[in-house]
């Protein structure tokens, strides 16, 4: 298992690092969001484009990076630290791993490319309930003489409201619950038959529900073959979920650096609240479960890219952790900020409503830890 | 020792392995029994003959220590061929020779710090197994606040006279020699500590186990009255113990965060899902029916799959050059509740079977575990509470002050 960065993995981080910083502080996401944006950037999203971020997973030949789930991971982490509103996950991760793994050679053609250059925005659109649970779908696609009629409903699908292509998740046969009969579709948003309902959510980032009535498409927009599109979505949905915890690990060091920050400036009772044992403890601990799931986290990513045969359990592991990190480290930053930190004008307000959707996207904690235990035989 | 070029590992497994094949007896391939671990010193009685041709062969060697210096006994091989090494034990699932304080605490310690008489006379008879230590650190007033200590000892001119009492001193009572932390000067706390080893058959000592919750006795308190300990032992400089003391520390907090633990359970125990499988039952899809149960298992699991992980990186890290400092708290600390919470877990899904204590009523795994839980209360104490262990890790490593 690689612990240690390369040479370019390590530039690459630098490079996201400092982009977040100076360019993606979280006053741009207050700014977004005090316009009214809904998490809609272009101009952010054209510079992460001109970094080459999009394309981080997209190989040479279709004009990415070919780097792997490392590089990838480097740049999610970086964009937690400042809970960022970018479509990397959608597009760079979750887009690019489906075409990669699934898409047919004149559907990598036409796509990969665009998503490297950040043409293109990409969204799977796959759960139906308020739950992550991507045997649960219902959306049927119906057979018809040309190709497929689609027909159903999607929620809470990010990036939804200002994606360019979705990848829609439907059954072609069975029923919810079952892995075989879903097959993947590519939909262009402008799909006669498909509404995007925009989502204002917690966090500022934005959403959307989708309703598909009578949407048709062809046989070439299928992704993979028929009724199999579970062993492109499963791979693909390990990869999003590890480069979500990616993320959530950043928000998480963010959270804690801001709040050990404080506890060394803060005076109450002549001291600084640094010194106060009850503070001390609580810190060291949050400190323990920063190190040992940041330890998961830097395994899963590794993992895909050398192609370990657990990457489903890692995945699991890394996804649990860190949404039960994030929720720990994001609620002791306002308790550890006292009053300031339940106001609008401080930023540990803002971690903490990222956490909440951190996590409930491709499986929070429960999910994964079911998961887990499923994998291990109990 | 520069000698690490892939083509010289090769050959240097190759070595290995052959030595390993003609040298491990065929017993010694075989999961550890927790009666035929060995500890060395004079008392050993060797359940297992092969473990005695074992040690010994280790011992010559050098392996048992493969990192020390050639000269005092050691293997004296470079980091990497050490790997090649325990890659090679691990391969044909070799048990490891000893278990030792020696090696794993006082040893380190005596070569960073001890003279070079004192290495030459107790480095080789640690390598081979054949000096037990113990370690007197802990007294009845100075536990946490080990600093504290009050054992005193006196310079009589040609000799040093120990006067106190330790507590919590491992094995005390099976040990042939100690490292001792005494006091040499009242006026001044960490500064008046110093370093003495000493043999345990002085007259004037006495060790007496102490019975814990759990019925074992692994600890004793062991008393000093008007103990003669010769000059020439005193490792360091006078009222320099301390800074030994903490190094020590170190290398006691990653061997018990390494897996050192005492109740970890011991062999035939099976892990708290096997059991919770057994005794709660599943359901149609193959879960433990109690989904809360399965979800603090499962908790578990990953929070031991993490330290796992969180081991390797370090070990990666460090193996890389970078900073790795001040890991051994966080891990000693996560260790203790990752040993706890599976203790707890595994009498939890034991049920009523894991509330025996003796006689055939009760299966053997089963007591184990129940007594195993009862030892890992110890795991948050010993060697450094976990309270400490937090305090270490905010002053030290997040750089929080201390209150004024």
């Amino acid at each position: 298992m690689g612990f240690i960065l390369s040479e370019d993995e390590q530039m690459l981080r630098d490079t996201a690092m400092a982009f977040a910083r100076d360019e993606l502080p979280v006053t741009h996401l207050r700014e977004l969001r005090d316009r009214g944006a809904n998490g809609v950037d272009p101009a952010s999203r054209a510079k992460l484009a001109e970094l080459g971020f999009f394309g981080v997973l997209v190989p040479e030949e279709y004009d990415g990076v070919g780097l792997g789930m490392v590089a990838m991971g480097q740049i999610m982490e970086a964009q937690g630290r400042t809970i960022a509103a970018t479509p990397l996950l959608q597009t760079a991760v979750l887009g690019a791993s489906i075409l990669t793994l699934g898409g047919s050679e004149a559907q990598k053609a036409e796509w990969l490319p665009k998503i490297a250059s950040g043409e293109a925005t990409v969204a799977l659109a796959l759960d139906e309930g308020t739950h992550h649970a991507p045997l649960n779908i219902a959306t049927e696609a119906e057979r018809n003489g040309q190709g497929y009629t689609l027909n159903g409903a999607k929620r809470y699908v990010t990036d939804g409201h200002h994606a360019d292509l979705f990848i829609i998740v439907a059954r072609t046969f069975g029923e919810a619950g079952q892995a075989h009969g879903i097959s993947l579709f590519l939909v262009p948003n402008d799909a006669s038959g498909l509404s995007v309902q925009a989502l204002n959510t917690v966090d500022s980032h934005g959403a959307a529900h989708l309703h598909l009535e009578d949407v048709a498409v062809g046989e070439d927009q299928l992704i993979g073959a028929v009724d199999a599109g579970w062993e492109i979505l499963e791979p693909a949905l390990d990869r999003g979920r590890i480069a979500l915890a990616a993320e959530a690990l950043g928000s998480a060091q963010a959270a804690f650096d801001m709040t050990l920050d404080y506890l060394q400036t803060r005076k109450q009772f002549g001291q600084l609240i640094g010194s106060f044992q009850s503070l001390q403890h609580r810190a060291a601990k949050m400190f323990t479960e920063l190190e040992l799931t940041r330890s998961c986290i830097a395994a899963a990513l590794s993992g895909v890219d050398e192609n370990r045969n657990d990457v489903a359990e890692l995945a699991s592991l890394a996804k649990a952790r860190a949404s039960d990190l994030i929720h720990l480290v994001s609620n002791e930053t306002v308790q550890f900020h006292g009053g300031i930190g339940m106001t609008d004008a401080h930023d540990s307000g803002l971690y903490m409503k990222r956490a909440r959707v951190q996590e409930a996207l491709l499986g929070g904690a429960s999910f994964h830890r079911d998961r887990y235990a499923k994998l291990n035989g109990f | 020792m520069a000698f690490d070029a892939p083509e010289e590992l090769d050959a240097f497994r190759t070595e290995v392995r052959d030595w390993l094949e003609a040298n491990c007896p065929e017993s010694m391939r075989t999961p550890m029994k927790d009666d035929e671990i060995v500890w060395g010193g004079k008392r050993e009685k060797f359940k297992n003959p092969d473990s005695k041709v074992w040690l010994e062969r280790m011992g010559e060697k050098g392996w048992t220590a493969p990192e020390w210096p050639a000269e005092y006994g050691g293997g004296g091989l470079s980091k990497a061929q050490a790997r090649v090494l325990q890659q090679e034990m691990r391969r044909i699932k070799a048990r490891p020779p000893l278990f030792s304080f020696g090696l794993w605490m006082f040893g380190p310690a005596l070569l960073e710090f001890g003279n070079e008489e004192q290495k030459k006379r107790f480095i080789p008879d640690i390598v081979m197994g054949k000096t037990r230590w113990c370690q007197g650190y802990s007294e009845p007033g100075a536990g946490s606040d080990l600093a504290g200590l009050q054992t005193k000892c006196e310079d009589k001119g040609d000799h040093w006279l120990i006067n106190g009492q330790k507590v919590w001193t491992s094995y005390a009572d099976q040990a042939d020699w100690i490292f001792c932390l005494v006091r040499t000067d009242k006026t001044v706390k960490h500064e008046g500590i110093s370093f003495l080893v000493f043999d345990m058959e002085s007259e004037g000592v006495e060790a007496r186990p102490i019975k814990l919750i759990s019925g074992s006795s692994p600890f004793c308190e062991t008393f000093f009255t008007d103990v003669k300990v010769p000059k020439d032992q005193l490792v360091g400089k006078l009222n320099g113990g301390w800074t030994i003391a903490k190094r020590l520390l170190q290398f006691e907090r990653s061997s018990i965060s390494a897996g050192g633990f005492g109740g970890t359970g011991g062999s035939g125990i099976l892990p708290p899902q096997e059991y919770a499988k057994q005794h709660v039952g599943v359901d149609e899809t193959g879960r433990v029916s109690d989904g809360d149960l399965r979800a603090r298992i499962t908790d578990h699991l990953m929070y031991a799959k993490a330290f796992g992980l969180t081991v390797q990186r370090s070990t990666e890290q460090a193996k890389a050059g970078q900073e790795v400092g001040h890991t051994a708290s966080i891990m000693k600390y996560a260790a203790a509740k990752m040993n706890q919470d599976k203790c707890e877990l595994l009498v939890e899904a034991l049920g009523t079977d894991g509330l025996g204590w003796s006689g055939d009523g009760f299966a053997e795994d089963a007591k184990k575990a129940t007594r195993g839980w009862l030892r890992s209360k110890g795991n948050s104490i010993e060697g450094g509470t976990s309270e400490i262990n937090l305090n270490v890790i905010s002053k030290r490593v997040l750089g929080l002050r201390e209150h004024q």
